[in-house]
């Protein structure tokens, strides 16, 4: 039972980040009908935010100490981040330390404004092209994003530790009486994804701009007919979407260093989760995200893994999410709550 | 009359066919072979990782490469020159043509390690193809290389099987491998956390994950370890959470880490962030082991590395000449120490220039003979000998652990043993080294 309740927590954690990312994806392709390969990069910009921020307070006053060699037996250099110099050790250290949340206060308008920026300067031209012609553009618009972050940060992860209050694990299951400690970043991470995710549908529910937004996913054309601007507010939503894939990746960085390519190792995962979840549907998306990570989690296990051997399915933990894919579109071909129409001229 | 005989045509057909039937390396002068420089300068093709997962090690092997052509064209201080055994290499070049040198990326591919190994061979005329920063990618281009018929001097593989099943006449490897590490590691395991443990594997899944958890299983079960499971993990997991979460109820007490650069740092960081080290297990502090370490990887992992034993090739803070005489060379033109893999790709370039000075040619049979069995010292690992049998370098193996209170951004490791050469060494038809075959050098041309 510890094992099985530590897959699930190991499931709704992958699933966060899947779920984010797919949100993004659908909004980006409800409102604007283009479907957005950059947005893997977009989760890795708001991952390099937090290790930005961390490079900025890390810049350093140098001091030489004689006492002290360096590698080449020369004087050592001292670095004493400005931040601690400012506010002294126990302040600044504790700022350099909270980089991951305070990355949040900085990755939102920056991502709002990659989103706005890459939507106006590129995307635009490209709604009324092939989808094939949007997805080449947008792959190759996430090659050159992925290989300048690593022309500045290198190809190697770099390290972006949670504060110290968050180190270590919680008993989770002591709670029903079992025994499985999960880290409390992951569990921070859970709580993280559900409330943005509540948040996006909550905007798009109650507000008066989330209401015209759904109104011109329904129905561009008339809404533009009564006046309202429906591009400006698409080209909010795609800030919005990106603004979601930004904090999925800010957040993410505790849980596996950041590196360049981590976009893309979530993307693939994530248009499959899209599909599966039904293409243009928030829900659907979301729920998807979960379901998947879930299984993905379960398929990990030992005793899965040597189950599916036995009926001549090796490595069924890398497969898993591929064959509930095919299974889902050939049995429901529009998802698990796709609509009808979309995707289907 | 004519005086074409059946006897005259017996002897004449026989001189002819005995002519033809001759070995190449009989009928041919030791020019005749692939790439043989004709003008004043002499090509090395540098295959190292310019983009993908471990391009930062590539970017360190060129490095070295770069100064290895610099010492070897008589520029800068002459590094590690200085201290080698053979005095042969004199700064005048190789045979007394300049050094140049071609570079590619391999991508931590195979295919595209192949295909740029093949362009600088092909097209650029290099006589001899250095590099890698992965197992799959040192035996592919070994391949290439031998059909080729160039030498290939093996840059970062630690596979058993680079030396092993898939040895090749042509390819020549100083870095240690998997059953070094395991042999070097294990008793310092058991005299760290002793004899009655449960360990459980992660192992990736390829070449060199499979020979490196093979031999580290075997090596600690002659210990008294018990190896509790080994779950292979795909090269392209980045979470490791649901590899991890069954150690925990899964009794071990131990957990060791087949993983090399991204997928060490994520496994790592993983089993750290389920609280394993902090956790008591059979009465003992649950440990990890990481048997393969870098440097450049382990800063990727940060704080999660201290005090977790693995090994390594070689490290910058060894204070023999050899190594110290490198650390200046490379730390005034770069401004940082070298990691393991400049040091085996610039050893590597060197002791391939020895080879021809020794062997007066660039033939790879030439090059080949001389590097086979050849000893020397001063190159920053202690007395060391290609072995002829397989081409692997035998040398002293370091024991390393994470620093608990680095001084620098550099000083990740601390050197815990330096593991004799004898207590690593391994017949070379040892069980697990199986299967290949070494064959002839091909010169090609």
């Amino acid at each position: 039972m510890d094992a099985i309740l530590l897959q699930i927590l190991n499931g709704l954690d992958k699933g966060s980040a899947y779920a984010l990312i797919a949100l993004g994806l659908t909004l980006i392709f409800g409102t604007l009908g283009v479907v957005n390969f950059a947005h893997g990069a977009l989760f890795m910009l708001g991952a390099f935010c937090a290790v930005s921020l961390q490079k900025l307070m890390s810049v350093s006053k140098i001091t030489i100490d004689p006492s002290q060699l360096d590698f080449l037996g020369k004087p050592l250099k001292v670095k004493t981040p400005y931040v601690v110099e400012w506010f002294g050790p126990k302040f600044g250290n504790a700022i350099i330390d909270w980089n991951v949340p305070l990355a949040i206060i900085v990755a939102i308008p920056v991502m709002l404004l990659v989103g706005y920026v890459m939507e106006r300067g590129l995307i635009k031209h490209f709604y009324k092209r092939p989808h094939a012609d949007q997805i080449l553009v947008t792959f190759g618009l996430a090659i050159v994003i992925q290989e300048l972050v690593k022309a500045n940060f290198g190809a190697n992860p770099i390290p972006t530790p949670a504060p110290d209050q968050f180190v270590g694990s919680y008993n989770v299951g002591a709670l029903i009486g079992l025994d499985a400690s999960y880290p409390y970043w992951r569990l921070i991470y859970f709580a993280f994804s559900a409330t943005i995710i509540s948040s996006v549908f909550a905007f798009l529910r109650f507000t008066t701009f989330g209401m015209v937004v759904r109104a011109g996913m329904a129905d561009r054309e008339t809404v533009g007919l009564l006046g309202i601007n429906i591009d400006r507010r698409f080209t909010i939503m795609f800030g919005i979407a990106a603004a979601v894939a930004g904090l999925a990746g800010v957040m993410y960085t505790p849980i596996n260093s950041p590196n360049y390519h981590m976009g893309m190792d979530f993307l693939v995962l994530s248009f499959v989760v899209v599909v599966v979840g039904g293409m243009g549907s928030l829900p659907g998306a979301v729920l998807a995200g979960f379901l998947l990570g879930v299984l993905e989690s379960f398929a990990s296990m030992n005793e899965v893994k040597g189950f599916f051997e036995m009926l001549y399915l090796p490595s069924i933990d890398q497969i898993i999410i591929y064959l509930v894919a095919i299974i889902v579109l050939l049995t429901r071909p529009r998802g698990l709550m796709g609509k009808a129409g979309v995707m289907e001229e | 009359m004519s005086k074409f005989t059946r006897r005259g045509l017996i002897k004449t057909g026989a001189t002819v066919g005995a002519g033809l039937a001759m070995p190449t390396f009989i009928t041919s002068p030791l020019a005749a072979y692939t790439n043989a420089p004709t003008g004043g300068s002499v090509t090395l093709g540098f295959n190292v990782p310019q983009s993908g997962p471990y391009a930062d090690e590539g970017a360190d092997e060129l490095r070295a490469y770069k100064l290895a052509v610099e010492h070897l064209n008589g520029g800068g201080d002459g590094g590690m020159m200085n201290t080698f055994s053979s005095k042969s290499l004199t700064g005048n070049g190789i045979l007394g043509k300049k050094v140049e040198y071609v570079t590619g990326d391999t991508q931590t591919k195979s295919d595209a390690a192949r295909a740029s190994a093949k362009s600088m061979i092909e097209k650029d005329n290099a006589v001899m193809i250095t590099g890698g920063s992965s197992s799959g990618v040192a035996i592919a281009v070994q391949g290439l290389c031998q059909e080729a018929g160039v030498i290939f001097m093996a840059g970062l593989t630690h596979s058993n099987d680079t030396t092993g099943k898939d040895k090749k006449a042509n390819g020549f490897r100083h870095f240690f491998n998997g059953y070094m590490s395991a042999a070097a590691l294990a008793p310092v395991l058991e005299a760290r956390y002793g004899k009655d443990r449960n360990a459980y594997h992660l192992t990736a899944d390829y070449t060199w994950g499979w020979t490196q958890q093979e031999s580290i299983a075997a090596a600690t079960e002659a210990k008294g370890w018990n190896t509790v499971n080994n779950v292979l993990t795909p090269l392209a997991t980045t979470d490791f959470s649901s590899y991890v979460a069954p150690v925990l109820n899964s009794g071990a007490d131990i957990l060791v880490l087949n993983h090399y650069g991204g997928n060490m740092i994520n496994s790592l960081t993983s089993a750290v962030q389920f609280g394993l080290r902090d956790k008591i297990v059979n009465g003992k502090n649950f440990e990890i082991v990481v048997p393969l370490y870098s440097r450049l990887m382990a800063r990727g992992a940060g704080e999660n590395v201290k005090g977790i034993f693995g090994s390594t090739n070689w490290h910058w803070s060894l204070s023999d000449e050899g190594s110290k005489a490198f650390v200046k060379s490379f730390g005034t033109k770069y401004g940082f120490p070298p990691s393991q893999a400049a040091h085996t790709t610039y050893v590597q370039t060197l002791l391939y220039a020895d080879a021809c000075e020794r062997s007066g040619t660039f033939n790879p049979c030439g090059v080949s003979e001389a590097l086979e069995g050849f000893k020397f010292d001063g190159m920053g690992n202690g007395p060391t000998e290609y072995r002829a049998e397989d081409h692997q370098c035998f040398k002293d193996v370091l024991v390393v652990k994470g620093k608990e209170n680095p001084t620098s951004e550099f000083d990740v490791l601390e050197v815990v043993e330096i593991t004799p050469r004898g207590q690593v060494e391994y017949p070379a038809d040892h069980p697990m080294f199986a299967g290949g075959a070494l064959g002839k050098c091909n010169p090609g041309a």
